[in-house]
This record gives structure tokens, sequence and C-alpha cells, in this order.
């Protein structure tokens, strides 16, 4: 038979899990908030800037930038963004699985990694991949320069042809429920996203308008990145909260469980004890 | 929106620091200050590090500006600058001996050492002008 003392000890440590738990869940939730509101803060910029790039764009014609240089895609650069954190579900396995089977695929000669995020970091180390950069910090800071150095260090990589394409691998933020993995190619921009501006006819331009494109083109690249940074951390604190709310829900279904059989044990227990005396006194009697 | 006003929005990477109805706009171009009035014709330039103003009525406002660029169609003026800081905002000692730090650094700096410190000591001397404007 169980034993009451036991069960007891568990029901405690099931319950300071449970608290824990729904902690995490709330703190998720908050920092889901932010992180959706530093999205929206965002946009306005990247709007702008895709507006004014697509306008620059057409009248300045198929231009010749070495950012939007297509080659022949030999040696790519993937850059996989994870979390700094676990416990939230399985937010960095989906990731870390189409990473693998991306490397596995040898659609390309050369892969070369570049991790943002601890988790994808020990993930390789444990495979015994070395990545080209993993640049620290760049999860927690609210300052968007990190990204932007990061963007500048890749668009240089590119530029300086030590790669073909680069590619951004991450989880993106669709609903508080909902997360998708998806890889998305940085560089060479994909000509789609400068193609349909108005022809910005009758404009003073200030430099000439290839020198502005030229310009405008890093910014571009920097706030792609910028882009899936922030996607990313939200889905990773949305999918923190639908996994911390999960494990709250289970520990309360363990608590109620585990009193039901506490109770039974122990109630078990007394009608033993009971009978004992009740035939210990009989046997008095009758003696 | 008010007859032969201008739209004036500043976007940055991570916000929206000005967006208002105005009545005049100068901007920190590239080849020299850039005053823009309703029925400008469209431009679009790029912004050097300094001081953006612009007018509502008789009141005068500054934002200290850190490279970007400027569209201007019709009566809509959008400021894309990778710094905006509004007065308030500017934290003068910070940006005072971020001065001092940048001027000791160019006695010794040369090459693209020497720009990058050029342009710290400009915004250091922006902000510091653009704070004293409150």
């Amino acid at each position: 038979m169980a034993n009451t003392q036991a069960l007891r000890r568990r029901i405690r440590s099931v319950r300071s899990t449970e608290q824990i738990t729904k902690a995490m869940k709330m703190v998720a939730a908050a920092r889901l908030r932010r992180a959706q509101t530093r999205i929206l803060e965002a946009r306005p910029y990247a709007t702008n800037l895709e507006g004014v790039l697509r306008s620059l764009a057409t009248r300045v014609g198929t231009h010749r930038h070495p950012l939007l240089e297509q080659r022949e895609e030999r040696r790519v650069t993937l850059v996989v963004i994870t979390s700094d954190r676990g416990l939230c579900g399985s937010f960095n396995a989906n990731v870390l699985r189409e990473a693998s089977k991306l490397l596995a695929s040898h659609r390309w000669e050369q892969v070369d990694l570049v991790l943002v995020g601890r988790k994808g970091v020990d993930y390789f180390k444990h495979r015994g991949v070395a990545p080209l950069a993993a640049p620290p910090d760049l999860l927690s800071s609210t300052s968007p320069a990190p990204a932007f150095a990061l963007a500048s260090l890749l668009a240089k990589r590119f530029a300086d042809r030590e790669t073909d394409a680069i590619y951004l691998l991450s989880n993106r933020f669709r609903s508080i429920i909902q997360q998708a993995v998806v890889l998305s190619k940085l560089l060479p921009i994909p000509r789609e996203s400068l193609e349909g501006g108005g022809a910005l006819v009758g404009y003073l331009c200030e430099p000439a308008p290839a020198v502005l494109l030229d310009r405008l083109l890093p910014r571009y690249v920097e706030v792609e990145v910028l882009r899936a940074l922030l996607s990313s951390v939200a889905a990773e604190h949305s999918a923190r909260m639908t996994a911390m709310g999960a494990a709250t829900k289970n520990a309360g279904e363990m608590i109620e469980k585990l009193t039901l059989t506490y109770n039974r044990v122990r109630q078990a227990a007394i009608t033993k004890e009971l009978i004992e005396i009740v035939s210990g006194a009989q046997a008095l009697a009758e003696g | 929106m008010a007859e032969g006003r201008l739209h004036l929005t500043v976007v940055t990477p991570t916000r929206t620091a000005v967006e208002a109805e105005v009545d005049e706009v100068t901007l920190p171009g590239v080849l020299g200050a850039l005053g823009i009035l309703p029925g400008h014709t469209p431009l679009l330039t790029q912004l050097r590090i300094g001081e953006l103003s612009y007018r509502q009525g008789v009141r005068e406002h500054y934002v200290a500006i850190q490279w970007g660029f400027a569209e201007v169609v019709g009566d809509r003026v959008t400021v894309l600058a990778e710094v905006a800081e509004l007065p308030e905002e500017i934290d003068l000692e910070q940006a005072k001996s971020d001065k001092t730090a940048a001027e000791a650094a160019m006695r010794s700096a040369s090459g693209a050492e020497l720009d990058t410190q050029r342009a710290r000591l400009e915004a250091a001397v922006t902000r510091i002008t653009v704070a004293g404007r409150v």
C-alpha cells in the first residue's frame, strides 16, 4: 500500500511545479504583448522603405547592384533563428529539424551556418557542426542595433562573393496559437520584392536615383533581418505560453488524481485501524 | 486634413516618432537644408545627421535625425530615419560626454575611423542643439 506521507510529498511537489508553470505562462503572455507591440512599431518604417524601393527600382530599371546579383547557388549561408531559453514546446525542435533536413538534403555544395539563439548553438555543438558565426545577445536586445550589425555582416559576405545566397530559417508569428517555420531568401534580394512600384515620374532625386537605390538596399536587408527576429521572438513567447498553459493544466489534473488516491489510502488506513481496535476489543470481551 | 497643410511622418526602425499636420518642414538634406512648404514638387532625398524642424502655426518643433531618407509626395512628407530623437528624450549629459569623447578620438584617428568619430561628433552636437530648443 502506498504510504500517505509519500503521497503528500508528491502532491506538494506537483503543486509547486504548477505554480511555476502558471507564472511562466503569465510572464510569456506579458512578453508576447511587448513583442507584438515591437512588430507593430517596426511596420511603418518597413512599409515605407519598401514603397520607396519599389518606386526607385522601377525608375532605375534592372539595376546592377551587388545585393541583387543572382549567382548559381553552390555555397549558401543559412541563418537559423532559435531561442535562448527552453520550455517553449516544439518551437526550437521544429526549426532545428528543418535545418538538419536542409543540411542533409545536398541541395547545395556547402552550407555555412549562422546561429541565432543558444538552443541552436547547443544543438549543433552536440552534433559536431561548427557554425560560421553565432552572434550572442541578439534576442534579448531591445535596440535594433545588433540585428542591423548582423545584417551588414551578411550583406558584406554576399557582396564579397563568399556565399552565393543567404537564407533565413525561423519561426514566424502567425497568431497567438500558431507559429510556422519559414525558409526565406534574404540575399540576393528577390526581384519580386522590388517590382510593381510607381515610376516616380517628375521626382526630384537627391542624389541621383541609382545612388539612392544603392544606399537604400542595405537598409532593406537590415529591416528583413529585424523583421525575422521580431517575428521569431513573438512566436517563441506564444509557443511558451501555450506550452506552459498545457503544463499547468496537466499539473492540475495530476494533483486531482493524487489527492483522490491520497484520500482513498488515508481512509483505508483509518478503516483498517478501526477494524483492529474493534476486533481487539471484541477479543478482550470474549476472553 | 486641413487645406494647404503637410502631413509629416517621421519613422525609425523601432517606432513612429512624429505624426502631425504641419505648415512647414525643414529637412537636413545631404546637399544642405531643405525647406518644404505645401505644394512642393515630388522629391526623394537622402538625409544627413542634423536637425529636422517643423512649424505648426507659430510653434516650431525640433527633432534630431541621424541618417535616413525623406519622400515628399503631394501633401505628405515621410521621413525614414535611422534615429530620431525628440528634445525631451535627449540625455544632455550623455550627449556632452559623447561630444568630448568624439573630439578626443578624432585627434588620433584616421581613415574610416575618423569618419566614424566625425559622425559621432555631429550626432552629439545635433543632439545638444535640439535638446537646447525646449
